[in-house]
């Protein structure tokens, strides 16, 4: 119960971050915070007291396994936050360089 | 773009291969040892990273280097969708379907398709996240001209 | 091993509270992957081998494209000076935060302690799931046989970020 709770707590941090910070990259730190405790959650959902990791051996079959779906789910998951983490970085150099600041409300501001 | 000292560069050379071996490694038993197609082919890309990092490289080869990876990733999709599609021509005319026989658990050569959907996972992960890498260092060399 | 986990999630929150408070840059984006090293451990002690082989690469490949943007352009958090508007806004937050954590431990109390229940699809998985895709890796034959359709999906997401990173980055049209 504790171990939810301490993981939505991460994810509160995270969103606290996007709704108060001005900065851009602030934001973008956050956002990965976000991510970063949804995937434990689904980690934590997948285990099983005593289990073993999910490796069948042909040797010795019967035995308590750790649920691999969440694990599944999970594994495109990161891939995928990394590739819309970088899209996020490259869309912030850009705002950069043509504004030449990270504030949000003064790219809201100059944009007229 | 400027490489690093001759420190960088030595130690590179030591461990560049290794670490590229090492992510062939686990893509090709991704069937049977943790990881697979996901997790080897990030490390191939983060072993060419590490090469380009510490040797650094002129915009023209930069800029080749990028079209040739994007070929590759393209390459690598279209290879899997062809796999997943090919299981309507064999047996039961489902989509996924795993037509080759299965082998004996454990074995390297065993799983039907499950190796080949992993070597062309492994492919496309490492190209996309080496295009992304190069696309941000073309991005900063051609800003600064 | 709830203890340890909740240990390792808290520190993950004080890295999480100082990458949020950081007055650099560079500092706020380096506690950042504090927070994602900390979860390689927890995935390890949660028995998730693939997913901690995959989160430590990532991790470090997330952390030098971050560095790079952050050194390219300024370092610098930008100068707050305390208004109104600033104000409300973190009391807003901190109230919405409060809602959010009073409907989770509500919620929390119908789903399984940790450890001791199973999902109900997890029996279909993994009882003989080894001869049926023929794969020892369970993860795999989650990944590429019962849930071909999502790892399809994936790679056209990934796919399509790349588009996106190469169009919004390119300066001068091809000739």
């Amino acid at each position: 119960m504790i171990a939810y709770i301490m993981c939505f707590v991460l994810f509160l941090v995270g969103l606290y971050g996007v709704i108060t910070k001005r900065n851009l990259v602030k934001i973008a730190v956050s956002l990965s915070i976000m991510e970063i405790s949804v995937f434990l959650f689904f980690a934590l959902l997948g285990y099983i007291d005593g289990g073993v990791a999910p490796i069948v051996d042909p040797a010795d079959p019967a035995r308590v396994y750790v649920d691999p779906l969440p694990q599944a789910l999970v594994l495109t998951a990161i891939v995928i936050g990394l590739a819309t983490t970088s899209m996020l970085m490259a869309i912030i150099i850009r705002l950069y360089r043509k504004y030449g600041t990270f504030d949000i409300r003064e790219i809201k501001n100059l944009r007229g | 773009m400027k490489g690093m000292t001759l420190i960088v560069k030595k130690t590179t050379q030591l461990m560049a291969g290794i670490v590229f071996m090492y992510g062939i490694y686990v893509i090709v038993h991704g069937h049977l040892t943790p990881g697979g197609g996901f997790a080897g082919g990030v490390i191939i890309a983060g072993s060419l990273i590490l090469v380009t990092l510490a040797f650094g490289s002129d915009f023209l080869k930069l800029v080749k280097e990028e079209a040739g990876t994007t070929l590759i990733e393209s390459f690598a999709t279209l290879m899997f969708i062809l796999i997943a599609v090919s299981g309507f021509f064999f047996g039961t005319r489902i989509f996924f379907n795993n037509f080759l026989p299965k082998g004996v658990v454990g074995h390297l050569i065993s799983a039907g398709v499950l190796p080949l959907y992993n070597i062309f996972v492994g492919t496309e992960v490492a190209a996309s996240i080496f295009i992304i890498f190069l696309s941000l260092i073309i991005f900063k060399e051609e800003s600064a001209q | 091993m709830e203890v340890a986990v909740s240990i390792i999630t808290g520190l993950m929150i004080l890295g999480a509270l100082y990458a949020i408070h950081a007055k650099d840059l560079l500092s706020s984006v380096i506690a950042c992957g504090i927070v994602g090293y900390s979860l390689v451990i927890c995935f390890l002690l949660l028995k998730a081998p693939d997913l901690a082989i995959v989160q430590i690469v990532v991790d470090t490949i997330t952390l030098i494209i971050m560095v790079a943007v952050v050194l390219d352009s300024s370092r610098e958090e930008l100068f707050l000076k305390p208004d109104t508007q600033g104000y409300v806004t973190t009391l807003t937050g901190v109230f919405l935060l409060a809602i959010f954590l009073y409907f989770f431990v509500i919620s929390v109390q119908s789903l399984d302690i940790l450890g001791k229940g199973s999902l109900r699809m997890a029996e279909q998985y993994i009882n003989g799931a080894a001869q049926k895709t023929g794969s020892a890796n369970l993860v795999t034959g989650v990944v590429f046989d019962f849930r071909g359709y999502d790892t399809m999906g994936e790679a056209v997401v990934l796919v399509t970020a790349v588009l996106g990173v190469l169009t919004i980055l390119r300066i001068k049209g091809k000739k």
